[in-house]
């Protein structure tokens, strides 16, 4: 099997979420199994049709089997691979293996989180990860994890690049714009970019308005082969490319912090769709930080290394905009539950089947999806597109 | 593997041999054989050529701020503190933090000096502003 054999095989024929914001009284796998069921539902299936899974949970690291236990599905594929909050973008790689070589005929990517209503801290969390996910040569020196890690790619930004806080809060701000067009977003509050500029200070130069939110979720979506998606209820959303790329896991191990791996999972998401970043009509990146947003516009090859704050000038990443880029409000002000991943790929899809109501971008076709994991550490890029772009 | 000074017998990985130095004040990091290249943190492997050649070496000590951040904290919990990354002139990166001035003084292109103080009973690697900066 070729990797140009893959390209537009297999298709998004659901998607569904649960729990957002909020979900007091439900656990994580609850509020995961009614957005799997909805994700199936939607792609015209029942959980009997889905014989594939893709999972992954912050917590458990065996995650995959209590999934499979409360969907009662019996899988021939099953992929738990953990890459943090790209995890769900760089899923679909071995699942158009897997469904292109006949393994399977149904794929499943779900994740849920609870992280907002746990009655686990996330002081306690902490702790047990520096026991069972150690770092030691950062752990001691107290960086806020994993916002201080960012916090220091956003340095070397602005001081390479003359990059201004000002910048970061136009992503926000961006961001915010969105979410006011989304009425699942959970910051939906308008804000002005003086609001945003005098937010708390956390960890220099990011302020609260820098970071995600903290929320409750769960989000999934369903694969099948391109010929049955075009038998299936909801018009097919083709993954054109798919590309995932690891060069560290901490920070002090990144090479240069204002390059990340994105550079490298783009360019080959790109060369599998066969398509340019002139060419995509909507951008879904994870913006776990204002500073991701610039980083991947710049390594994805939306512009040159170091131009992300002039490409942003006058909300061209806005509602309006040139380009419209995280158009549900993103992780900055619609949802966040621990990983973000999962989210992004919902509402790509979405667009391309032109459904979200006031933040429709008119005519997309073509989208990117951009998931992040760790600190800067996993890069994951997809290319999704309408019929008319295979 | 050459060990820095210590009277175990027992056979100890890269990790452990290197707390140990530190602890006893020494700031070791390696060097590779095989690509003449400088290594940090301490692996089994050099992760530019593969080659399993490591030896410990002291750095002299001498770097630059290439990130630095405050976090922000209350003043009851101790009050804001920097984290920085600092390149090492022998050409390796590492995460510590710059002491001798305030949080908010560290930036980047700024001369560090490598000390090793004590924090929790071990040893760790920490930084003061250089000749350089001063």
């Amino acid at each position: 099997m070729k990797l140009d054999d893959l390209r537009g095989a297999v298709a998004v024929a659901g998607v569904g979420h649960a729990g957002l914001g909020q979900a007091a009284g439900y656990t994580e796998m609850e509020i995961l199994v009614q957005a799997a069921q909805r994700a199936v539902a939607d792609a015209g299936l029942t959980m009997r049709d889905i014989d594939g899974i893709c999972t992954a949970s912050v917590a458990a690291p065996m995650w995959a089997m209590p999934v499979i236990e409360h969907l009662g599905i019996r899988p021939t594929f099953i992929d738990s691979t953990m890459l943090g909050g790209s995890s769900f973008v760089a899923h679909l790689m071995p699942a158009l293996h897997a469904l292109a070589s006949g393994q399977c005929n149904a794929v499943l990517v779900c994740y849920g989180s609870t992280q907002r209503t746990s009655t686990l801290s996330r002081a306690e969390i902490g702790r047990v990860r520096k026991q069972f996910d150690p770092q030691p040569y950062e752990t001691p020196y107290d960086p806020l994890s994993p916002l201080s890690s960012y916090a220091l790619a956003a340095s070397r930004h602005m001081h390479q690049y003359g990059t201004r806080r000002e910048h970061l809060a136009q992503v926000a701000l961006a961001a915010n714009q969105w979410a006011q067009l989304n009425p699942e977003a959970q910051l939906r509050e308008p804000a002005t970019l003086e609001q945003i500029l005098s937010a708390r200070m956390v960890s220099d130069p990011l302020t609260v308005r820098d970071c995600c939110l903290v929320t409750d979720g769960a989000g999934a979506y369903v694969l099948v082969r391109a010929d049955r998606a075009r038998d299936l209820p909801r018009p097919p959303v083709y993954v054109l490319g798919n590309a995932t790329a690891v060069w560290n896991r901490q920070i002090s191990s990144m090479e240069d912090l204002t390059v990340t791996a994105a550079a490298e999972s783009g360019r080959r998401a790109f060369e599998m769709a066969r398509f340019a970043p002139g060419d995509i009509d909507v951008v879904e990146l994870y913006d776990a930080f204002t500073i991701n947003t610039l980083l991947f516009l710049e390594d994805l090859g939306f512009c040159a290394k170091g131009e992300s704050k002039d490409f942003i000038a006058d909300g061209a990443i806005a509602p309006g905009g040139r380009l419209p880029v995280n158009t549900n409000g993103g992780g900055l002000c619609c949802v966040h539950p621990g990983m973000y991943g999962v989210f992004i790929m919902i509402e790509a899809v979405r667009q391309l089947r032109g459904e979200c109501g006031a933040r429709q971008v008119s005519g997309a076709q073509l989208a990117l999806v951009h998931g992040n994991g760790g600190t800067l550490s996993s890069q994951s890029t997809a290319i999704l597109g309408t019929q008319a772009t295979l | 593997m050459t060990l820095p000074d210590h009277h175990d017998t027992a056979p100890q990985g890269v990790e452990a041999q290197y707390r140990q130095a530190l602890d006893q004040g020494r700031f070791l990091i390696q060097h590779c054989a095989g690509c003449d290249r400088a290594v940090f943190y301490p692996r089994m492997i050099c992760p530019h050529c593969g080659a399993d050649s490591l030896d410990w070496v002291a750095p002299d000590g001498r770097g630059t701020v290439y990130a630095t951040t405050v976090v922000r904290r209350k003043a009851e919990a101790g009050g804001d503190y920097n984290v920085a990354l600092v390149d090492l002139r022998e050409g390796v990166r590492l995460m510590s933090r710059v002491e001798g001035v305030a949080p908010e003084a560290v930036h980047i292109g700024m001369a560090v000096r490598a000390q090793v103080a004590q924090q929790d009973g071990r040893g760790l690697v920490v930084f003061v502003p250089g000749k350089e900066a001063q």
